[in-house]
């Protein structure tokens, strides 16, 4: 975002040393990293296009000799019914959790603590921004815990011993969860737009008679709207991606959990089933394309 | 104080209340459970024992793994860190014709290729590579998918300094190498600082890479070993399960405050610190 600005006076201070030398030099400093870039991120993703229209298996005949079977993996894929379960459950987690929780509570923590005092921001947003930067694994533990039937705290606070919140409501726990897990993230990105909102413009608005909630409706929102947008594509994202459902979980009671990293990862590698789960993989890089596509768009026509 | 007034004051309240605890609640048992004895699931009084740490340093992969934490997460930082800068250096001063558009297209490409979304191809690769179960592959692929981002933000840094350092270095005949490491790495100390601590954090508290690519139990960092502390009984262990999650999260919060401190928060593009 800041990349524009930094580039035009580079440019006209003409330091930039002409000739072929430098160029090569260049070249040289370039190369560890595109080298790394090619072969460790951008090469599993052509993989998996090839990967994906194989009979590749873990173990057996397939695993020494895989066959290529044509697009057999990706029709498969599309009329099965447990994976249309899995994306539909990851649809539903990214919607209720990201698109929904993150971003509203986000947006209201943000707008309350404006106008806070200074040590009730300092606790609330810690605690917000820890649950964001614990390691995921310990954080899973801390779920398992909070929302454990015997015990467990949630169930302590609400008087209602013995009831299994991972195993009677699992899609919903994960929801909350993972509203607790994210909410930093876009918290700090609308206190940032926030400031950015000219205060005479809430000043005129307020002059001429509008509450809170018009000042909201007519002046904030519509200038923070590429703001909203920009964070609804990442924490998207970022959600569709989320391996820590894994964690909690192991989709379980009976692939009642499982979004899609986890489906992928049952089908892959306790279900040996690699080339079913490359064709998956790939539906699901599409779908990140997308979404990353969409992002560079709205930065583009913001910049 | 108008009625309205009160009553918009007393929700404002409430809902600072009910955040609080909604944030709070489920992290109470990281600070109870590894000082009480034989801990539960459920968050108790404490009995201030340090009993369970005692257990910890017992344990023959406990301590170890966390060692493999920061070996793995010290060599990605390094290498992410050198390549990243050369790159950046010479993507910010040499002109390469759609030099912006590849850097682009390299940060798409990095957050759209996500472990998650590449686990199986990544593992074939390691298999082939043979690097399966061996350090250098778990930090080949996160440096892999560090680098993008990194490049992407040393070379904003290294776009925003003066000119006029390099070339007064230059005339006094400093060749690329010297130029970079005495004139313009010290000047983007804070952004060498970001990109190593966030790629620190990012190794550090990376389950899935690990958990995918290593074999042998006493190789694998602490992420993984989490969940391999199991009693006799076959139960997960909840005293060494309490105690080492609070031990492996310290160094996350410490780095975190470090950076917050010294730098404050800014925002590269969306990428999570």
């Amino acid at each position: 975002m800041a990349e524009e600005t930094g580039l035009l006076p580079q440019r006209s201070l003409g330091g930039e040393v002409p000739g072929g030398g430098d160029r090569r030099q260049g070249l040289a400093f370039v190369v560890p990293a595109l080298v790394l870039i090619t072969v460790f991120l951008i090469l599993p993703a052509l993989w998996t296009l090839y990967l994906g229209l194989t009979d590749y298996r873990l173990t057996g005949v397939q695993a020494a000799h895989p066959k290529v079977v044509g697009t057999s993996n990706y029709t498969h894929a599309l009329g099965d019914k447990e994976f249309r379960d899995a994306l539909g459950r990851t649809l539903l987690f990214v919607l209720g959790s990201a698109i929904i929780g993150q971003n509203i509570l986000g947006f209201v923590l943000a707008w309350t603590l404006r106008s806070a005092r200074r040590w009730v921001r300092t606790l609330v947003e810690t605690l917000v921004l820890l649950a964001w930067i614990l390691p995921g694994v310990v954080v899973a533990w801390l779920w398992i815990a909070f929302l454990k039937d015997q015990g467990g705290t949630l169930n302590t606070i609400l008087h209602t011993p013995g009831h299994d919140w991972w195993f009677d409501h699992p899609m919903g726990s994960l929801i909350v969860f993972n509203v607790w897990r994210g909410t930093a993230f876009s918290m700090m990105l609308f206190a940032a737009a926030l400031s950015s909102v000219p205060p005479s413009q809430l000043e005129s608005a307020r002059l001429a008679g509008a509450g809170s909630r018009q000042q909201l409706r007519d002046v904030v929102i519509p200038s923070i709207r590429g703001h909203i947008l920009t964070n609804t594509l990442l924490i998207s994202l970022w959600t569709f991606n989320d391996f820590t459902p894994y964690l909690i979980t192991k989709g379980e009671p009976h692939g009642a959990s499982a979004v899609l990293p986890v489906y992928i990862y049952l089908t892959a590698l306790p279900g040996e089933r690699l080339g079913f789960a490359s064709a998956i993989s790939l539906i699901m890089l599409v779908i990140n394309l997308l979404l990353a596509l969409a992002y560079i768009r709205i930065l583009r026509r913001r910049a | 104080m108008s009625p309205v007034e009160l009553l918009r004051r007393i929700g404002f309240y409430v809902f600072v209340a009910v955040v609080t605890a909604f944030f709070a609640l489920p992290m109470l048992w990281l600070v109870t459970a590894p000082f009480t004895r034989n801990p539960s699931l459920s968050v108790s009084w404490p009995d201030f024992t340090l009993g369970n740490f005692k257990h910890l340093t017992d344990d023959p992969n406990a301590l170890p793994s966390l060692y493999n934490s920061a070996v793995l997460s010290l060599w990605t930082m390094l290498i992410t860190v050198a390549a990243a800068a050369l790159a950046a250096y010479a993507l910010s001063r040499v002109r390469v014709p759609g030099r912006d558009g590849i850097l682009y297209l390299l940060l798409l490409l990095s957050s759209v290729i996500t472990g998650t979304a590449a686990m199986v191809p990544i593992f074939q690769l390691m298999f082939k590579l043979h690097l399966l179960d061996k350090d250098l592959g778990v930090i080949l692929v996160m440096t892999g998918g560090l680098l993008p981002a990194a490049i992407f933000i040393l070379k904003d840094f290294m776009d925003s300094m003066p000119k006029s350092y390099e070339e007064s270095a230059r005339v006094f005949g400093a060749n690329s190498f010297q130029v970079l490491g005495h004139v313009v790495l010290p000047n983007v100390r804070p952004g060498l600082a970001t990109i190593a601590v966030w790629a620190v954090v990012n190794v550090w508290g990376n389950f899935l890479m690990p958990f995918l690519l290593y074999r042998t139990p006493e190789k694998q960092p602490a992420a993984v070993t989490l969940n391999n502390f199991y009693t006799e009984g076959g139960q997960p262990n909840l005293a060494l399960i309490s105690t080492f999650s609070l031990l492996y999260s310290i160094p996350v919060v410490i780095m975190f405050l470090f950076v917050s401190r010294r730098y404050g928060f800014r925002f590269h593009g969306g990428i999570k610190a």
